[in-house]
């Protein structure tokens, strides 16, 4: 009896530090937002998306240019780089299925994928920047575009595995050549979660810092420029919340806040498109 | 009805039409592979010019300094003929890791054996999306948060009770030592990696666990075992190298992460032994000073970016081999 009781006693342990350790890893989440709405909300207001960013002692301002600057570099970089992982990708699930590279090409890949984003900034930096003597808005798209191939080379390839090789075989039993093949049938059963990898590309770069501090740099003036240093949410963040001045700080929070939601939403947004498919 | 008979003249020139269009689309079919095969082929492009990029960045402090590098302590910038190695960075890195892997690692396999075995099952996929959004929360706001909410916390509550209670015990006095306690700490900045890593462990054990056959675990209740004696007999064995793949594919992340601990580390180059005072990381040290660095102190942030990348290229990768080894296993 006391076997069965100790070997109780140490499953019921166990048990509850399991319990334990989920409700602690879900607090953290929590306490994360917590802080962020407390710090972030107050400050909340239209200006922050009408106003520029204000020089140290001003009071108001907002974050105009960085937001106009992640949005540029965001939408360039996915520009760039979805295209060119979406053609990898399909290369090694239609094309290269049985290549003998593509097993090294996917490894590569997944070795890319957790690859620092502070060396992906480094490489940029030494293959852009400093060819054209000046930070600019174009390396940090690029930069942001090298981070966000090998994401959507992952998921495309993934969700056109997972198209059925019968649907294939009909188009091609009535004749249509590969290339068809691949646009009409198998990118159409698998748009879904193409989109979702672009999503969680997206969402991968929108809060990127690092590849951007030497790449794309920062910038307290407007600018459009693909030439010239822009300014972005999380190098804006990384500076503002570093100064003494408060209405500085207080706009680094909120900045903060609205990268947190825009991320966290578009995580959110992939996994309902993804629906019960596996991510990874 | 003579009419709708295609003359022969007619048939020559469909059949001329026909093999245009069949031309057009074998074409159109050759450079679509062409070109997906080129995009392929791109990754290797973009490793191949990560590491030669890197290297013709660190040459000049890979040929002032060599391999010496690695074992000097010293980093003096600012002197007319630097001093610059990459010990102090290469150490906090590895400290850091490692403490990060110590509690994130035992949490995240609890979280997982939770999610597989306990967790009511409408509750699983919430509470997984929950902690994995912790993964999607970009690494400058755990910077952030680290430093001004994390950070005094510990500094206030946790922190001098540890000193204290340890100050009489060797060895440990010196580990849990400070001169001061401030919110900056290679202690904090390793608790911050391991909350950013732990979605990553938590997924991949999931995934993991969820290629042990039912029939296993069955058997294994079936004979009386308890759910903590099931996984531990039955799930984690059959699991082991897919576990240890994952957790490398974790520690490859916490090498690398940047943002969150340059908030936190306090970008300082020294080793005293304790995990509550500043440090460095390799990381750290690349994005706090490369901007004001020139010549020779860029060159040798480079260096530093090149044993990074070195460093967790062989993690990452020996996490990928055992990963696919069990993929294969599981594909069998």
């Amino acid at each position: 009896m006391s076997l069965y009781e100790s070997r109780r006693r140490s499953n019921l342990t166990a048990m509850t530090l399991c319990l334990v350790a989920t409700t602690i890893g879900i607090l953290w989440l929590f306490l994360i937002l917590f802080s962020l709405l407390m710090n972030g909300l107050p400050h909340l207001s239209l200006e922050v998306f009408t106003e520029m960013t204000p020089p140290p002692g001003e009071t108001g301002g907002g974050l105009l240019n960085s937001i106009f600057g992640t949005l540029m570099m965001t939408v360039l970089g996915v520009g760039i780089g979805a295209p060119i992982g979406i053609l990898a990708g399909t290369y090694l699930a239609e094309y290269g299925r049985y290549s003998k590279t593509t097993p090294t090409i996917r490894f590569i890949n997944d070795i890319l994928l957790s690859a620092p984003s502070i060396i992906i900034g480094l490489f940029i930096y030494g293959i852009v920047v400093v060819p054209m003597r000046n930070f600019s808005a174009l390396a940090g798209a690029l930069a942001l575009a090298v981070i966000v191939i090998p994401v959507v080379v992952r998921t495309t390839e993934d969700m056109l595995l997972l198209v059925p090789n019968t649907l294939r075989e009909a188009a091609s039993a009535m004749g249509l050549p590969r290339s068809h093949v691949v646009w009409h049938v198998a990118y159409r059963a698998a748009r879904t979660g193409i989109l979702t990898g672009v999503l969680l590309g997206v969402a991968r770069i929108a809060g990127e810092t690092a590849p951007l501090l030497f790449t794309a740099f920062s910038n307290n003036f407007w600018s459009a420029s693909l030439m010239k240093p822009i300014a972005s949410l999380p190098t804006t963040i990384n500076s503002f919340i570093n100064t003494p001045d408060a209405n500085m700080k207080q706009l680094a929070w909120t900045g903060a806040l609205i990268v947190t939601l825009a991320v966290l939403g578009l995580n959110i947004v992939a996994r309902i498109l993804g629906g019960t498919k596996k991510q990874s | 009805m003579l009419d709708a008979i295609p003359s022969l003249d007619h048939a020559g020139r469909m059949s001329a039409a026909r093999s245009k269009i069949l031309a057009r689309m074998a074409l159109g079919d050759r450079s679509f592979h062409l070109v997906t095969r080129l995009c392929a082929y791109g990754v290797f492009i973009l490793l191949a010019g990560i590491v030669i990029s890197l290297i013709m960045g660190a040459w000049p402090a890979i040929k002032t300094f060599g391999l010496e590098f690695l074992v000097t302590r010293r980093w003096a910038p600012q002197l007319d003929e630097p001093i610059l190695g990459a010990l102090a960075p290469i150490y906090g890195t590895l400290l850091t890791s490692f403490i990060a892997m110590l509690i994130a690692v035992p949490f995240g396999l609890g979280v997982a054996i939770f999610l597989t075995e306990l967790c009511p099952i409408p509750l699983r996929r919430p509470i997984r999306v929950a902690v994995e959004l912790l993964a999607g929360i970009p690494s400058i706001i755990y910077g952030m948060w680290g430093f001004f909410v994390l950070g005094p916390f510990l500094a206030q509550y946790v922190e001098p009770g540890i000193v204290w209670a340890v100050q009489d015990i060797p060895v440990l006095n010196i580990i849990f030592g400070a001169e001061m306690i401030s919110n900056i700490s290679l202690f904090n900045a390793s608790l911050v990696l391991a909350i950013m890593i732990l979605p990553f462990i938590t997924a991949i054990a999931v995934d993991v666990f969820s290629t042990v056959p039912p029939v296993l675990k069955e058997s294994a209740y079936g004979i009386g075992c308890t759910t903590w004696e099931v996984v531990t007999n039955v799930v984690i064995p059959f699991t082991r190298v897919g576990l240890v793949g994952g957790v490398m594919l974790a520690l490859g992340r916490a090498l690398g992460e940047t943002m969150a601990v340059t908030f936190i580390i306090g970008n300082s180059f020294k080793i005293d032994g304790s995990i509550f005072s500043p440090g460095t990381t390799i990381s750290a040290a690349i994005a706090s000073e490369f901007a004001e660095s020139a010549d020779l102190h860029r060159s040798a942030l480079m260096y530093l970016g090149l044993l990074l990348f070195i460093l967790t290229f062989f993690v990452l990768a020996a996490a990928r081999l055992m990963l696919m080894r069990l993929e294969k296993r599981a594909g069998a």
